[in-house]
């Protein structure tokens, strides 16, 4: 057996005196891709972040080819060669993608002035993103390049810097699954040029795509770690909740062919966005629209929910029709929107948990204290919100909770038309199976909602019927029984069905 | 588990009284070094020439609170003090010349609300700072630079006057502070400009009147400004078009030496209180050792830096993982 390329040994950390990673041990082989899974909490980021210097562990030991490497700190890792592509990008994007590549080790003219050489720069980089196998023109400034591509600058940038072993965050989150297969060529590009990979996902499907071998993660503690062959997703799962893996979608109930229609949607348009969007939404229906990242399925939401403008269509709810020019309108109407970004859209990341679940339907000139305490702790109760207390800043929430006071906010403020984008982001297996079923229960309660994931089996196990987006346009609607990846992947890359 | 809870309830009782304990620590050292310091007379003076900065740190404070900044209020200041002047000499009664320096205040903060939102402008910086110059220039062309001077007792007394031994612009800033203490707390628009300061984005998703929001907070920042023009001409006895210069900086650092955040959702009227007063005594602490208004200056600018310095590290210290 090769010497491991990383080792950590016995490596424990605490936060204020709850303790994070208890006795991990963890190995990286040279040119190997290992998969890194475990619920949100179980202590990935923390056992990354102490890796590439970021954190230092209260005790144990890391290796780095056989060598104890010390004192670690983010510029020593740096130099060792480990290189950390998070899951928030961290370019400047006015810069150009080359000039990304290689900032803070510009290439310069010798002399006091250090004359930076453009040219040196944008042909390395050239050559490094060709490396990559995806040409990009280096002198782009890295803002105007998609997600997929400002990516592939970032890994390009660790490939500059000589890193030996490259860690990446939850690297197809934002990604769709065309851009997601190209990352895995970039991957395997890797491996053959001897660079070790540690691959941190929620997404199971990719462990078995890409890696090689496999760690587990639960409450701080390594629960397995093993060759990805000898590890069957049920296994991997079980390891990850600590129980069998739950009913992951539950059953839908009875199909609402005849029930009344919510919304209509006529002819909706804005340029360069979506073009011509027609559909309509029945009571008590998940209507699914699946598409690739780009095509159009986040701005129709925000543009349906008066967020941002359109140029052409009509809109009926309930039969009447309506105008809708900021979520004011679309609030009054009965519509509620989840947006993609918990972080950035949906939460008021420091104020207490009570705020965030009455901001939508607190509206009258008093603060009533004691009616949202009350209202709140319902919610709370229905939705079983875990939450150290509904005074607490919701930030302090894990991801599946923090999307729980979304939904209780909406709740709250008696929706009837649910725009669901990406409502599971970020969120790990066991909260994932919570959330489904309150979507379901939503459509239960004779709620109608729309459903946008990039996680397709989401969509084929929820929706009722599914609405395929292909740049802008709708290319097909699918109802439950014709619904299957391969006619959605069909539609959503422009192909005939 | 007990010992994390703990802390993080010290945590938050060092933001919530954090800047009161400065004070109190403050009044105690100066009472020792000084023995005039610790005299009714010499508090109430505190008090009194703190009351200017106070009424504008309010205003200030709220803008704050929704991650915004008003750079104009010291010129509204000086511009609402002429107006005022203006009018009572013209023979108008001190009531007009009072309710003339408040409306053309929240009047300018109307417009500088305005124009931050309707125009879509990248950020309050500029039309704030918009405003600064274009008050203070109407100010000095109105009155040609010259103060105006002599104006009748009845609008006097609000800066030099005294109710029961309170001197009325104490009196008008406690006024100030309660009905912002309750708008603040007690009330869906104020809790609307904690929510916009914490996330615009979000607030605006979900049905927060944005603009309309953003909009009164630069109003009732003009507002005070106009308060603090009443005052201010009134204990000086004189409209003069200078009023003000640079306590617009003054108000911010108030604010921020008062536990609010510059980057909004945080802050409280009793922390911009106890800011404001932590300014005036130690210029008057500095005043009764005989250091000089030079080198007060230089205290002042490091008390502020320090005071965002204490708040960053205990945040870093709070925040854990």
């Amino acid at each position: 057996m090769t010497a491991p390329l990383l080792e950590m040994r016995g490596i424990c950390k605490s936060f204020g005196g709850v303790g994070a990673l208890r006795e991990v041990n963890f190995q990286v082989l040279p040119g190997e891709v290992h998969g890194l899974v475990g619920e949100n909490g179980a202590g990935k980021s923390t056992l990354m972040n102490i890796a590439s210097g970021v954190l230092k562990a209260d005790r144990g030991e890391i290796l780095w080819e056989g060598r104890p490497a010390g004192d670690l700190t983010p510029r020593r890792a740096q130099q060792m060669g480990i290189a950390f592509v998070h899951q928030e990008l961290a370019l400047a994007p006015q810069l150009s993608a080359g000039e990304n590549i290689f900032l803070g080790r510009r290439p310069s003219r010798p002399g006091p002035l250090g004359w930076v050489r453009w040219e040196e720069i944008h042909r390395r980089a050239g050559e490094l993103l060709e490396q990559l196998g995806r040409p990009i023109d280096p002198r782009r400034p890295a803002g105007e390049l998609s997600v997929g591509e400002q990516q592939l600058v970032e890994i390009a940038r660790a490939l500059a810097f000589q890193a030996r072993l490259v860690i990446m965050d939850e690297p197809t989150a934002a990604l769709s699954e065309r851009e997601a297969g190209r990352l895995f060529e970039v991957i395997a590009r890797l491996k053959q040029r001897g660079v070790s990979v540690i691959y941190i996902t929620h997404r199971l499907k990719e462990i078995y795509q890409t890696a090689e071998r496999v760690t587990v993660l639960r409450d701080g503690r390594r629960v397995a770690s093993a060759p990805v062959a000898e590890m069957p997703p049920e296994e991997l799962v079980r390891h990850m909740v600590g129980r069998a893996a739950p009913e992951q979608f539950p059953p839908a109930a009875a199909r609402p062919r005849q029930a009344e229609e919510l919304l209509r949607v006529e002819g909706f348009s804005a340029r360069g966005r979506f073009q011509d969007v027609t559909f309509s939404l029945r009571r008590g229906e998940i209507l699914g629209l699946a598409g690739l990242v780009g095509a159009g399925r986040t701005e129709l939401l925000e543009a349906l929910f008066g967020a941002a403008p359109h140029e052409a269509g009509r809109l009926w709810i309930q039969g009447r029709p309506v105008r809708i020019r900021s979520p004011r309108d679309a609030i009054r109407h009965g519509m509620a929107l989840i947006p993609d970004d918990r972080k950035s859209k949906g939460l008021i990341p420091g104020a207490p948990v009570i705020w965030n679940i009455v901001l939508a339907s607190e509206r009258g000139l008093r603060i009533r204290g004691d009616h949202e305490r009350r209202r709140s702790e319902r919610m709370a109760a229905e939705l079983r919100l875990r939450a150290p207390g509904l005074e607490e800043p919701v930030n302090r929430l894990s991801g599946g909770n923090q999307q729980k006071v979304v939904l209780a906010r909406w709740l709250l403020a008696e929706a009837s038309i649910f725009l669901l984008d990406e409502p599971t982001r970020g969120i790990d297996v066991g909260a994932k199976a919570e959330i489904y079923e309150l979507i379901r229960g939503l459509a239960a309660r004779g709620a109608g909602v729309i459903l946008v994931s990039s996680e397709l089996e989401e969509v084929l196990g929820l929706a009722d019927r599914v609405l395929v987006m292909h740049r802008g346009r709708i290319a097909g609607e699918l109802d439950r029984a014709q619904a299957g990846e391969e006619a959605v992947m069909r539609l959503a890359t422009g192909g005939l069905p | 588990m007990s010992g994390g809870l703990w802390s993080r309830t010290a945590a938050q009782a060092l933001r919530r009284f954090g800047p009161l304990l400065a004070l109190v620590l403050m009044c105690a050292a100066l009472s020792l070094l000084s023995e005039h310091f610790l005299s009714l007379d010499n508090l109430l003076n505190v008090f009194r020439q703190s009351a200017v900065n106070a009424l504008l740190a309010l205003g200030q404070l709220v803008v704050i609170i929704t991650a915004g900044i008003d750079l104009s209020v010291g010129s509204i200041l000086g511009l609402c003090c002429v107006l005022a002047a203006l009018a009572l000499k013209a023979g108008a009664p001190s009531a007009l010349g009072i309710a003339l320096a408040l409306g053309a205040g929240a009047g300018l903060g109307a417009v500088n609300g305005l124009l931050y939102t309707k125009l879509r402008l990248p950020h309050p910086f500029i039309p704030t700072l918009g405003m600064m110059n274009v008050a203070r220039g109407l100010a000095l062309v109105i009155t040609g630079g010259f103060p105006i001077s002599e104006l009748p007792a009845g609008f006097r007394y609000w800066g030099a006057g005294a109710l029961w031994g309170i001197p009325a612009p104490v009196a008008v800033v406690v006024g100030f502070c309660l009905i912002f203490h309750l708008l603040l707390t007690r009330t869906t628009p104020g809790r609307d400009l904690y929510a916009i300061g914490g996330n615009r984005q979000a607030a605006l998703l979900c049905g927060v009147p944005v603009d309309g929001r953003l909009i009164l907070a630069y109003t009732l920042s003009g507002l005070t400004a106009g308060a603090g023009a009443v005052v201010l001409a009134g204990r000086m006895n004189s409209g003069f078009p200078l009023a003000g210069a640079g306590a617009e900086l003054d108000s911010i650092a108030a604010v921020i030496i008062g536990g609010a955040s510059f980057f909004g959702g945080v802050g409280t009227v009793l922390g911009t209180l106890v800011g404001a007063l932590i300014m005036g005594v130690l210029r008057n602490g500095l005043n009764l050792m005989n250091v000089s208004a030079y080198w007060q200056t230089v205290v002042i600018g490091a008390v502020i830096v320090a005071a965002v310095w204490v708040d960053v590290v205990r945040q870093r210290a709070a925040g854990g993982r």
